[in-house]
């Protein structure tokens, strides 16, 4: 039987249920890491909801000219689970005027906080870790430092939070990922096919600390994202749509079904 | 804002600050050298693209120095082999004419015509068409008027076609150069070698070309309507072979029907049936296979946003649409309350929202069929006018004001039949605000606006 992914720990349950559908590569003696990367789960695709943006709070009393405010550029879970099991990094690229603008950090929370007065949109470019995949996400994110409401002095206590919602889709994810991630609660894994057996789980080896941001300090800001909202609205207007459908249907065979060049003489008679 | 800011407050005067200081160089852009400020606003307050006169040399003098003078002097050209003697206005700088030969004798090309002796005729050259005598004329005229055929073939003595002129001359040269040629190879690279003078091809091609310039219009549209039906059918062939289940039932005898019309005489109100039949036959098979091929290259991606694919299918949806179509999709959106883009893009999201675009979308399709349907009516009720496509939408009006008993399409109101205003049908539905606001009648292109309460 085929050597179970090299990764794992459980060493029996691997070999016994080697499901043929992940098998990609006839050769499998000598798994290198390599060649479980290349080795891919087709048909499953793999969800990383995440939420990226920005909390920015006015310094009152402590502003400057040049630093009327304190910001911080965040990606997070959507769930505020750690995403540090599929991104390596993250690079926020920031206005020219700053120094080093362009800064890389290295573990979660994703997390960026400067100073400054200025509004201006912020590169945010999501590394993923060797076996996830090898291009970079780019985000964008416009960097908001003044409320919409414009009436009276800005508030030191209440921040002005912009956030936006997306999920990241690995549309065939290696093995190797797959592995890592299927019971990890920041990625989403839809429901498998009858018959398909899971690679052996992994252990989750990062443990270097927490970096879920689910006690983080700003986390009384995060928005939340119920996508139950706007299924419902989009059901509904979906049916006020397709009962208009149904309507105008009707109304063109009934206009098909007359006979043609004549009309029905009431036509003319109703002036 | 200026009465806050007179107040004192802080924030305006911050976002001036930074829109200064945003732009640093874009100053350094504004000052305008050697013309007034005011002057230079009215090209826009912008540098133009390209520089069109140095405005500093605009007032520069000669220099003083040189005493300039105007004479009639003669000159000669050596692009002239005769000895005529002409005269022209020369600048004259100090006392000291230019010197240097006429400056547009260098414009004086001319044609290397390869000419033959007599032995190389008799080797290479005799054809049963054509006598030297011919032939030496025809290499005269060459060269005389530098290969311009038409004019040769104007004055050859005897009557030729242009092509036969053309066919002997290059044969003939070509002929000569390889017989020169010490190797083949050395000449193989010449152009008369290269590419012969094809003689039949030259002709078939000017016929044809004579052929697009003369057709009439007539004959222009029926081209185009053909080829517009065989284009039709091969991507309805296409998408139906890529297609899963289609969401919106394709009625089957759609396709044999817009055929008949359109090979049908010269009618000119079937093409526009035909354009609206197979206008909602497309889009539904069509749109499935950009579909499907959008989801392909989804799927070769190794990583991508949910918002991204989200974009890409719509885009795909809407390849067969134009842009005042999207436009009525987006509308309708909006007026349904939903946003352009989710603001929760989950997967879930995303198809639904997906769908509704789809539906908005055959939702506008039956809006349209159902206004041509109508205006087809009318045209043939209204015997007075033509079979023009402009009148059926004038005559739409009358059949708007007939209209009690027959059922109204996609308005939901009772319309009084008596109205005097005549609307402008095409683009604008106001002429309806003198009714209920909320209905205005389905007889013009304006979408109606939907509300839960229509349901």
């Amino acid at each position: 039987m085929p050597h179970p992914a090299p990764e794992a720990q459980v060493v029996d349950g691997g070999s016994a249920s080697k499901p043929q559908r992940i098998i990609k590569l006839g050769k499998t003696t000598d798994d290198s890491d390599k060649k479980s990367t290349n080795r891919r789960v087709k048909d499953i695709e793999l969800c990383v909801p995440i939420v990226y943006g920005t909390i920015a709070f006015y310094l009152g009393r402590k502003a400057s000219e040049s630093q009327s405010h304190k910001w911080t550029v965040y990606v997070r879970g959507a769930t505020n689970e750690d995403l540090g099991a599929v991104i390596k990094h993250v690079v926020f690229q920031l206005h020219p005027s700053f120094n080093n603008p362009t800064r890389v950090v290295e573990s979660p929370p994703f997390e960026l906080s400067e100073c400054g007065w200025g509004e201006f949109e912020i590169g945010i470019s999501l590394f993923f870790h060797s076996d996830v995949c090898d291009k970079k996400l780019d985000l964008v994110h416009f960097l908001k430092l003044y409320p919409e409401d414009e009436s009276g002095p800005q508030s030191t206590k209440k921040p002005v939070v912009m956030e936006s919602y997306n999920e990241i889709v690995f549309p065939e994810p290696s093995e190797c990922f797959f592995a890592r991630v299927q019971n990890h609660p920041a990625v989403i894994v839809p429901r498998l096919p009858a018959g398909f057996s899971l690679p052996a789980p992994v252990e989750n080896m990062n443990d270097k600390g927490r970096g879920d941001t689910k006690d983080h300090p700003l986390s009384q800001w995060f928005m939340n994202f119920s996508e139950a909202d706007e299924l419902l609205k989009l059901a509904s207007a979906r049916q006020q749509v397709q009962a208009h459908i149904v309507k105008l249907r009707r109304e063109l065979s009934v206009i098909d079904g007359m006979p043609q060049p004549l009309k029905p003489a009431a036509s003319y008679e109703c002036i | 804002m200026d009465a806050k800011d007179i107040l004192g407050l802080p924030k305006t005067p911050l976002p001036i600050a930074q829109e200064k200081k945003s732009r640093p160089h874009k100053d350094s852009q504004r000052k305008p050298d050697g013309i007034s400020r005011e002057v230079y606003a009215l090209t826009g307050g912008v540098a133009p693209l390209m520089p069109s006169i140095d405005v500093s040399q605009l007032k520069r003098r000669p220099p003083s120095d040189e005493k300039i003078t105007w004479q009639w002097l003669p000159f000669t050209s050596s692009a002239r082999k005769d000895n005529l003697q002409l005269y022209h206005w020369v600048r004259v700088v100090n006392g000291v004419p230019p010197t240097g030969d006429y400056s547009f004798a260098k414009y004086n090309k001319s044609v290397d015509v390869i000419r033959y002796t007599d032995e190389e005729y008799a080797k290479y050259l005799t054809d049963p068409k054509w006598t030297k005598e011919e032939t030496d004329q025809l290499f005269d005229l060459c060269e005389r008027f530098d290969l311009r055929f038409i004019i040769i073939a104007d004055r050859f003595p005897t009557p030729r076609t242009v092509e036969e002129l053309k066919d002997r001359y290059y044969s003939a040269s070509r002929a000569i150069l390889v017989a020169r040629a010490p190797s083949p190879g050395e000449v193989a690279s010449h152009p008369l070698v290269k590419e012969p003078y094809n003689v039949t091809q030259e002709i078939e091609r000017k016929r044809a070309l004579s052929m697009v310039l003369s057709q009439t219009k007539h004959q222009e549209r029926k081209d185009a309507e053909v080829l517009a039906e065989a284009k039709r059918i091969a991507e309805s062939r296409m998408a139906a072979r890529a297609a899963e289940e289609p969401d919106l039932p394709v009625p089957p005898d759609i396709g044999p029907e817009s055929a008949e019309r359109a090979i049908g005489p010269g009618d000119t109100i079937s093409p526009s049936n035909v354009q609206v039949h197979a206008a909602a036959a497309a889009p539904s098979t069509s749109v499935i296979a950009d579909n499907s091929s959008t989801l392909a290259s989804l799927r070769m991606l190794k990583v991508y946003l949910r918002t991204y694919a989200l974009e890409q299918m719509v885009q795909a949806a809407s390849s067969s649409a134009g842009l005042r179509t999207i436009k009525r999709v987006e509308q309708t959106l909006q007026d349904l309350g939903i946003n352009l883009k989710p603001k929760v893009p989950t997967k879930a999201v995303c198809a639904e929202h997906l769908e509704l675009r789809k539906e908005i979308l055959t939702l506008l399709n039956l809006q349209k069929q159902l206004q041509y349907k109508e205006a087809e009516g009318s045209s043939f009720r209204d015997g007075s006018y033509g079979d023009m496509p402009g009148t059926a939408k004038r005559s739409q009006r009358a059949v708007d004001q007939d209209r009690t008993f027959v059922p109204d399409t996609i308005s939901f109101g009772v319309i009084p039949g008596d109205r005097g205003v005549k609307r402008e049908q095409k683009r604008k539905g106001p002429g309806r605000a003198s009714e209920t606001p909320s209905s205005p009648a389905g007889a013009h292109k304006r979408p109606r606006k939907m509300k839960a309460s229509d349901l």
